[in-house]
């Protein structure tokens, strides 16, 4: 009963929630490199937008590629020298908006949402000073995908799904069968020690979801053109990670699930879904109302999509993601601490 | 005097306050059929599945085949056979795969393997059916193999949990000869069941009601014991 009446309505909230691609409070970079009244009041209309809040204020030396990397600013806004002055002299100055397109969607929605914001400012400064001709040219670059292809950001994200349902799904679902039709009893009651059932139900999955990876990564790069900036190695390692944790889920749920319908049913609804609303591959976490936001923190596909767009797109190596890999593995310890001890409730 | 197989000494399984077992003793000789009776929820399958190291006692003490089931659960659990309430063979697999597979988990060596599956093809007259799938059988056959992929690997005791539900009368006694044939082999059968009739084919009963056991004898003395005619009344003045 809950979940006929109780479903509708969650989803209906997921989905308006979280498909929302409007952008509000993305964190942005400021490099104001002349520091004058002009770039002052640039820099405040587009804070008080509502649209940015200020990640970081750089200075000069400042790496942008560093500021990418560490994946909380999604723009810089870049002044040239002698903003104000250059305007007046010769009535145009450049503004260059840098945006992380490894996810394209917000890259071009940031990016024309400064634009608008800057020309808007232009207008209005003319409005009272009509004799001036000035004009602010603002440069759009996009960095990690200039083409703002979106096979980059569905690439990981695919692999993540793909990967989240190979393992988890059918591990859960395999073993749960096993104890519907009362094979798993006879296994039980046989030498083999529960960790050897465990292993064998699961090695299988491990080694076709670790194809599943490769070739996902093989057509990406050979037929999407997505590049592998950073280590193949690093990356294949992280995928590794991101299977294990996936199929200790797909126990975890296996003990908790009587039978295949319902170890398919949990599967669906708290690994598809998820995945695809929340993980931040479809529709921008920055979006999503706080509640939504805090429970994305608990999507191991989330870590496992910054991870690998870290590592292909911006060419990072384990320093940049050593967060997100920690909690991968910390997530694949408590869903197998966890199957444990539900598996040694259910024998007692 | 036989040599005791299963040695029960005041067995208690609780599930919380739900005490499903309560003290239970007995105990069961090698190469005899040993029925085990009771209503449902009587407790039979949770003694059962202490006695195959499927499950923890909560007190008392367990023998089987020699081993005890708390220190030496690995060696209890090489030394029996067990069949499952639900059908226990692989239904996806072939006969021949599943006797490979159980061969495999038992350490049996492929050359052992091929001269027993000859042997048990042949005894169950299904040669032919070598390479069916388990799916496709008639649920009398699936049985029987079961049972015989349950003692393929010569145990010294074997469990069955309500082998018979399904099927004709005519198939059951089929069944039945499978188990006789067991029992002269020296393998000890312990078998839980619903009818009656098959009661009577036991060489010695046990009766549980309410997690105890409250009669145990031969058909014969138990009849004699309750003045009843059959084993059918001798259940319903036990379990009321």
């Amino acid at each position: 009963m809950i979940i006929i009446f109780g479903l509708p309505v969650i989803q209906l909230l997921l989905f308006g929630k979280v498909i929302n691609t409007d952008i509000q409070n993305s964190k942005i970079a400021i490099f104001d490199q002349s520091h004058d009244n002009t770039t002052r009041k640039i820099t405040s209309k587009l804070l008080s937008s509502g649209y940015f809040v200020l990640g970081q204020e750089m200075q000069p030396g400042d790496d942008v590629e560093d500021v990418f990397r560490k994946g909380q600013v999604k723009m810089v806004v870049t002044f040239g020298p002698e903003f104000e002055h250059k305007l007046e002299r010769d009535g145009n100055a450049d503004v260059q908006l840098l945006a992380d397109a490894s996810d394209p969607n917000t890259a071009r929605i940031l990016t024309s949402y400064a634009s608008g914001i800057i020309s808007d400012y232009v207008k209005k400064e003319k409005m009272q000073n009509l004799q001036l001709p000035n004009q602010i040219n603002t440069e759009v670059r996009m960095l990690y995908n200039e083409g703002l292809k979106s096979v980059y950001m569905f690439v990981p994200g695919i692999m993540a799904m793909i990967l989240m349902l190979i393992s988890a799904m059918m591990t859960s679902i395999s073993i749960s069968r096993e104890k519907e039709l009362g094979t798993m009893e006879v296994l039980l009651a046989s030498p083999l020690k529960p960790i050897q059932i465990v292993l064998g139900k699961v090695t299988p999955y491990l080694l076709l979801s670790f194809i599943n990876a490769l070739t996902i990564i093989l057509i990406g790069v050979f037929f999407f053109g997505v590049p592998i900036k950073g280590s193949f190695i690093l990356l294949m390692a992280e995928s590794f990670l991101f299977i294990l944790m996936a199929l200790s889920l797909g126990i975890l749920i296996s003990t908790i699930a009587p039978n295949q319908m319902v170890a398919m049913f949990i599967s669906v609804l708290a690994l598809m879904l998820p995945t695809i609303l929340l993980s931040g591959f479809m529709f921008p976490i920055e979006n999503m109302p706080l509640p939504l936001r805090i429970l994305s923190h608990a999507m191991p596909p989330r870590w496992f999509i910054v991870i690998i767009k870290n590592i292909m797109l911006k060419g990072t190596g384990i320093m940049f993601v050593w967060k997100e890999t920690l909690i991968l593995m910390l997530m694949t310890f408590t869903f197998i601490a966890l199957s444990i001890k539900n598996f040694k409730i259910r024998l007692e | 005097m036989k040599e005791k197989v299963i040695e029960v000494r005041n067995l208690v399984k609780k599930f919380g306050s739900f005490v499903a077992n309560d003290h239970l003793n007995f105990d069961v000789y090698q190469g005899e059929i040993f029925g085990f009776l009771g209503a449902n929820g009587a407790g039979k399958t949770t003694a059962m599945k202490i006695l195959c190291g499927l499950s923890a006692p909560t007190s008392g003490e367990v023998k089987v085949g020699g081993f005890d089931i708390y220190t030496e659960t690995e060696k209890v659990k090489r030394n029996i056979g067990y069949m499952s309430q639900k059908f226990s063979l692989y239904e996806d697999m072939t006969i021949a795969e599943n006797i490979r597979f159980f061969s495999g988990i038992y350490g049996i060596s492929p050359k052992e393997r091929k001269a027993k599956q000859e042997i048990l093809l042949k005894n169950l007259d299904i040669e032919s059916s070598k390479d069916s799938l388990i799916r496709s059988l008639p649920l009398g056959w699936k049985q029987k193999l079961a049972f015989s992929v349950a003692i393929f690997h010569d145990p010294k005791i074997v469990f069955l949990d309500e082998p018979t539900g399904g099927v004709d009368p005519i198939t059951r006694r089929k069944f039945w000869d499978l188990i006789y044939e067991t029992a002269d082999r020296g393998i000890t059968v312990f078998v839980t069941t619903h009818y009656m009739d098959e009661a009577e084919y036991c060489n010695r009963v046990s009766i549980m009601n309410d997690g105890r056991i409250e009669a145990l004898d031969t058909p014969e003395n138990l009849k004699k014991q309750y003045g009843a005619k059959n084993m059918d009344e001798v259940f319903l003045k036990i379990a009321r």
